[in-house]
């Protein structure tokens, strides 16, 4: 599949700030499922720094503005040629150790309810592909797809307590229990191609790998209950929503933010 | 009643380092040297050269104690230390590069993974990246304490910004300036070249993207931290800048220092902050100590940060335990230091054995530092003992234990007159283009009768450190 991507995210300050400086992981990832045809990311009126890919093999580049800043506009446009792969992260180069991603964070602790759930799905599992499918299923049925039940800064556990949420929380509580049953999970941010099938939506997206010793890290969108196909761009990965953010940025000043997010994929037609 | 190895007098003689110090030492009337003491507090008074003690609130610039009486190695007893140090910092440098690198030691099956990945100072967001000569600890303390003539043991490295250097540079020029005859007297190996070994040190990983000479910054919290003094006093030495996170920020991919005449680049940071504090974009995002976006210059090539972030990983006491196998993986040699026996309470065996020795072992969190968090069984009660035994069952992961031992002792003056203390040691070895070592260290002593705790945070004092010249 050929996905186009016109995504724009504004940020608007209801009084100048003195400077802003922005950390962008908005590159799609080097492996067998995915391919940039074109990719442009700006930053407007902003001043391209380094740029980077990090051990887990993400591209990352800085930017920053100097101030007066009363308004950030970060866009990015570009076409991805897509396969298959049936979740398996294929071809990806990195260099981080999957025992890296055992690690809890504040967002993805594991607390008893994440552990029973993790404990329990797994049981009766044989191979860990198996074990890695039964956890994506808990998860599923444990969260209902319910937008505005949570925030940005809702827990792994959070989440589950409540038994609503969004992809965010999904992907969180499905890393959090993969690693409460020793196989290294994370978090990972991209986009998503809704068809008209009426199939969920979030054209900005974010689903979970997990670690399957043999065959390497595997994706898992709970959200839909699916492996990431060819209708998903992978961006990043992180051990929580935070580390795996396509962006992030500080501005410096007093001033109230406003966040406006537009994001648009297509498919060309063939 | 324990025997423990005394510097100056070994049965009954003196040792041939400390002869022409005795006659010095019996020579001084006790009024003089009650003078020489007071001299000594006013000029480290006068040069602003104070200690604040965390958590215990008081006076915020008590002076540390400052003990006239040397510590004193001969050149063979410090060629012999050198080299092991300096085997250790290419060590503990060799496995920082490999874990945040392809991780051959892990796979080797010489150190858990866990230990390593699952540590809280690996820091991920750095993997992928080099450093600048593949260096990660650019200043390596080494803390060492001797129990007899030969045998000396490291009881921690300290491989992320160890403090307390500049106390070795100014007990000397205190020394120099009361006892010069000393000087005459005895053949001393000179420490002050030790400000410009480090700025060669911090300029030669300056990043490949610097194509003039370096400028350098120290990085501090502020002056309420409590090694503001020898932030200053480096940067003063060096003839580099002092500078807070408010001072530096990043743009087009390097860090900018706001001077009077407008920005200019810093290409070498030798930070004095924890790496959580660094960047609040890529670690705690609620420092305000840190620069947004330093992580991305750093890893894009734009600055040096000393020592690196994540250098951390290798200076943890759990980590503490593989050391000696490093030094063999990496460098095919056999460790010159020995580690100090140590065991584990994350494992069950080791913890058992822990629990039924609480009374004649030391037991430190894994995390801890500066004394803090710390049972020295033979020296602790029962409500103590027992206290720990509750924190250790409920968390053994974050406890190790270790043997008490018998620390080396030397002569300081104490009220009555001169009286042994214990002391340990910590040397501050440079790496960078080439590893250097300054002949001497800072010789810490605790002050309290029967104590073992030199830690300056546990009412330790300071003493000058002599290395002797053949």
């Amino acid at each position: 599949m050929i996905l186009t991507v016109d995504h724009v995210t504004t940020y608007q300050y209801d009084q100048p700030m003195r400077a802003a400086v922005q950390s962008l992981r908005l590159f799609p990832s080097r492996f067998d499922g995915q391919r940039a045809i074109t990719w442009e990311v700006a930053v407007e009126g902003g001043l391209r720094g380094g740029a980077f890919r990090d051990g887990a093999g993400d591209k990352v580049e800085g930017w920053s503005l100097r101030g007066p800043v009363s308004e950030v506009t970060v866009t990015v446009r570009g076409q991805v040629e897509t396969i298959d792969t049936a979740g398996v992260l294929r071809g990806h180069r990195e260099t981080v150790s999957p025992f890296a991603y055992l690690r809890e964070t504040a967002a993805t602790w594991i607390d008893e309810r994440v552990e029973a759930l993790a404990t329990e799905a797994v049981r009766g599992a044989e191979s860990g592909l198996d074990r890695a499918h039964a956890l994506a299923r808990a998860v599923a049925e444990a969260i209902a797809y319910v937008p505005g039940a949570t925030h940005a800064h809702t827990t792994a556990a959070e989440a589950l307590a409540q038994g609503e949420g969004v992809c965010q929380d999904h992907a969180q509580a499905l890393a959090a229990a993969a690693r409460a049953v020793g196989m290294p999970a994370r978090y990972v941010s991209g986009y998503l191609y809704a068809r008209d099938d009426g199939a969920p939506h979030e054209a900005a997206h974010a689903w979970a790998e997990i670690w399957v010793e043999g065959i390497g890290w595997i994706g898992f969108d709970p959200a839909n209950e699916c492996c990431p196909d060819d209708r998903y761009i992978r961006l990043g990965s992180g051990l929580d929503a935070r580390e795996a953010a396509p962006i992030k940025g500080i501005a410096q000043g007093l001033g109230e933010e406003r966040l406006d997010v537009s994001v648009a994929l297509e498919a060309v037609q063939q | 009643m324990t025997d423990y190895f005394n510097e100056m007098y070994d049965s009954g003689q003196v040792r041939a380092p400390y002869a022409r110090l005795e006659d010095w030492m019996r020579a001084m009337p006790a009024e003089l040297r009650q003078m020489k003491q007071a001299e000594a507090e006013a000029l480290f008074r006068r040069i602003g050269i104070t200690f604040a003690v965390y958590g215990e609130g008081g006076d915020p610039d008590r002076l540390i104690p400052f003990d006239m009486f040397p510590r004193v190695f001969t050149q063979n007893e410090w060629r012999r230390l050198e080299k092991g140090i300096k085997q250790r910092a290419r060590a503990l440098n060799a496995f920082l590069l490999d874990v945040y690198g392809r991780g051959e030691i892990v796979k080797a099956g010489k150190i858990p993974a866990r230990l390593v990945y699952q540590n809280e100072a690996f820091e991920r967001a750095v993997t992928g990246f080099t450093p600048p000569r593949g260096i990660y600890s650019h200043i390596v303390g080494i803390d060492l304490v001797r129990t007899g003539p030969e045998d000396f043991f490291v009881l921690e490295d300290n491989c992320r910004t160890p403090s307390g250097v500049s106390y070795m540079l100014e007990n000397r020029e205190i020394m120099m300036r009361m006892f010069p005859e000393l000087f005459r007297e005895n053949r001393i190996e000179p420490v002050d070249g030790y400000a410009d070994a480090l700025r060669r040190t911090l300029a030669s990983v300056a990043p490949a993207k610097c194509d003039r000479e370096p400028t350098i910054g120290i990085l501090t919290p502020g002056h309420f931290n409590s090694a503001y003094y020898e932030h200053s006093f480096l940067a003063d030495l060096m003839g580099v800048e002092l500078v807070e996170g408010a001072d530096l920020f990043v743009e087009g991919g390097f860090v900018w220092m706001r001077t009077t005449e407008g920005p200019r680049k810093l290409d070498v940071i030798y930070r004095r902050i924890d790496d959580a504090f660094l960047d609040p974009l890529c670690f705690r995002p609620d420092s305000m100590l840190g620069i947004p976006g330093l992580m991305d210059a750093y890893r894009s090539g734009g600055v040096s940060i000393c020592s690196a972030p994540g250098a951390g990983v290798a200076d943890d006491k759990a980590v503490y335990t593989f050391v000696p196998e490093m030094v063999r993986f990496y460098l095919g040699e056999e460790p010159i230091l020995q580690n100090v026996p140590t065991w584990q309470c994350a494992k069950a065996d080791d913890c058992k054995y822990v629990l039924e020795h609480l009374g004649e072992l030391v037991v430190k969190e894994v995390h801890g530092s500066g004394g803090y968090g710390m049972l020295v069984g033979p020296k602790s009660t029962k409500e103590q003992i027992e206290l720990f035994r509750l924190k250790i069952e409920e968390n053994p992961e974050n406890y190790i234990a270790q043997p008490t031992l018998a620390l080396s002792t030397t002569p300081t003056f104490v009220e009555e007159g001169i009286a042994p203390r214990h002391v340990d040691l910590r040397p501050y070895c440079l790496v960078g283009e080439k590893i250097e070592l300054v002949p001497g260290g800072l010789t810490r002593v605790a002050l309290t009768e029967g104590s073992l705790v030199v830690n300056s945070s546990q009412g330790g004092g300071v003493k000058d450190t002599w290395v002797l010249a053949e």
